[in-house]
């Protein structure tokens, strides 16, 4: 605690995004307005008492459409990280455990999927299944997953050493039992830290991919989706592509401030 | 010794991006004729002779080894959509992707390199470090939208879209650096703070070298060595930001071109660009370890 009191700037991150997500959550129902309702009187208008981020080309009102956008996009990037976690974690428990060409095989496969860009993985994936909100999720969570995945592994090359790994194995434990009791829960240690981290690659992943319109299809008030809309209005309604813009970058930076916060504090206790 | 177990190794990485491909290539759904027909005319006498040109009559290992054996002679199949060699529609977009590409590199190592060494004392440190995190934390195209509504809306600076003359080169390029700049900045100076905590620093400055010499000549050189890893890391950011930077100013380029390819699930251009990036990645990163044994004379002995 006594680090978090010293560190006002991680503080205020974490509960910015906090904020956020609270917002994402309970606002659509609450007292943000419909993310859709077109109205023609108003198209274009610059931010102003009654439209705080101003209006779109069809007269819808930005901020609601971001607020609304908020949901969607955290639902995408917590859905893909989740994914990533849970089959990189697997993955890398599986490449500690197993013996020598196991091993090898799937630190290979690791090195192959790394050594593509996530974008142009996430597009490959596409490719096969097509657009849309699940393969974004899929697409994303595949093309993070080998960055858990060694983290583990060499997690786990550690952990099998330790004395009380070798007693349970000479207490008789079961291969599987010993696993789940007394590996799993030590290699996670470093990963929630990757995980809020990495939840903010997956937020500009999931923008940028659907601004290239593989995500969620307009008029579906998506981050990115809408982004690549209002680049048809740039020359005289900026507000429509840089409010927006602005808050999935401050959504980026809080978890990336809190996440280097939590980094730092892991490794000074390890240290 | 270490020279050719590292070309081994860049061929296996690429022959297993050549063979994912391919088996991404069978996974995806729906029929290669009909891929291939597209919206043309269809009689069973045309799927018959699609079926014998393609050669998909014959058994999947055979069309595998084709595949690869054509491949390493860099023949990377017949584009569906536009009935050309994959190797010519890649070969006709390489150039302005590779102009771009090749700028924002320069632009984004020669900002890196400036800022870590020119931001040193506290109050400048800390702004540029703000600016890095805010530089790395947005969307490459929300860069680049900025950057179009402010210099070529507002102020008519530069040309909207397109890729003629040098003036159209320079927001692309200044979009992709940035983000780029951002990371390696942050590299480098950790790299200096750590070099400068290091014995022959001391020694440099008991010398009576001066303090931009001591950090040029001995800190930076220390620092290069991590970010000489990154080789790999920036290869990829920049083959990857082409495709969203391309479509943000309109550019023609191979992210154009592997954008509608994916969305007019043209396989062989979508694999072929995965080859590519992975042949790519390949080459920068052996080039990168190679660098290293120049620059690291201990490597060499072990």
């Amino acid at each position: 605690m006594t680090g978090l009191l010293t560190r006002p700037r991680a503080v205020a991150a974490a509960l910015g995004f906090l904020l956020l997500a609270l917002v994402a959550a309970v606002a659509p129902g609450l007292f943000a307005g419909d993310p859709l309702a077109a109205d023609p009187l108003h198209v274009l208008e610059p931010p102003s008492a009654a439209h705080w981020f101003g209006t779109d080309q069809l007269g819808r009102d930005v901020l609601d459409r971001v607020v609304h956008g908020a949901r969607h996009s955290l639902a995408i990037a917590v859905a893909a990280t989740l994914l990533g976690v849970t089959f990189g974690v697997l993955l890398g428990l599986l490449a500690g455990l197993t013996h020598k060409y196991a091993d090898e095989a799937l630190s290979r496969s690791f090195d192959a999927l790394s050594a593509f860009p996530l974008l142009l993985l996430a597009l490959l994936f596409i490719a096969i299944a097509g657009p849309g909100t699940v393969s974004l999720v899929v697409a994303i969570g595949i093309a993070t997953l080998p960055h858990y995945a060694r983290v583990v592994r060499a997690q786990t090359f550690v952990v099998r050493q330790a004395g009380y790994v070798t007693q349970a194995v000479a207490f008789g434990d079961r291969r599987l039992t010993l696993v789940r009791r007394h590996v799993l829960p030590n290699v996670l240690g470093p990963v929630p830290v990757l995980a809020v981290i990495g939840l903010g690659e997956a937020i500009l992943a999931a923008a940028g991919l659907s601004f290239l319109g593989m995500g969620p299809q307009p008029p579906s008030p998506e981050w990115g989706a809408m982004l690549s809309e209002s680049r048809g209005y740039l020359s005289i309604a900026w507000w429509t592509a840089v409010l927006p813009g602005l808050v999935v970058t401050l959504t980026v930076i809080s978890l990336t401030v809190a996440g280097r916060h939590f980094q730092r504090r892991f490794e000074g206790r390890l240290g | 010794m270490i020279v050719l177990r590292r070309l081994a190794t860049g061929l296996v990485v690429l022959w297993a991006a050549a063979t994912a491909a391919y088996l991404a290539l069978l996974a995806a759904p729906g029929n290669t004729v009909d891929s291939i027909i597209g919206d043309g005319a269809d009689t069973p006498q045309i799927r018959g002779e699609i079926i014998s040109e393609w050669g998909l009559d014959r058994p999947a290992v055979v069309q595998y080894l084709t595949y690869l054996w054509r491949a390493a002679h860099g023949d990377l199949g017949r584009s569906y959509l536009l009935q050309r060699p994959v190797r010519d529609v890649l070969g006709d977009q390489l150039a302005p992707t590779l102009q771009l590409a090749l700028a924002a590199a320069v632009l984004g190592i020669t900002l890196a390199l400036v800022l870590a060494i020119t931001t040193r004392r506290p109050w400048s440190r800390r702004v540029s470090s703000t600016v890095e995190l805010v530089l790395v934390s947005t969307p490459p195209f929300l860069i680049g939208i900025v950057l179009l509504s402010v210099f070529s809306f507002r102020l008519g600076l530069f040309p909207v879209a397109g890729d003629r003359g040098l003036g159209a080169l320079v927001l692309p390029a200044v979009t992709l650096a940035l983000p780029i700049a951002g990371v390696l900045t942050q590299v480098l100076r950790d790299g200096i703070d750590r070099a400068l905590e290091e014995p022959f620093v001391v020694t440099a400055r008991a010398r009576g070298l001066p303090e931009r010499a001591v950090l040029v000549r001995h800190a930076l050189r220390h620092a290069l060595l991590p970010a000489v890893t990154l080789l790999g890391w920036l290869t990829g950011i920049l083959l990857g930001g082409v495709v969203i930077v391309e479509t943000v100013f309109g550019r023609p380029g191979l992210g154009q071109v592997t954008l509608q390819a994916v969305t007019s699930e043209d396989m062989p251009v979508v694999l072929a660009v995965v080859v590519f990036s992975a042949f790519a990645y390949v080459v920068v990163n052996t080039l990168a370890d190679l660098a290293y044994l120049v620059v690291d004379p201990r490597l060499r002995r072990s």
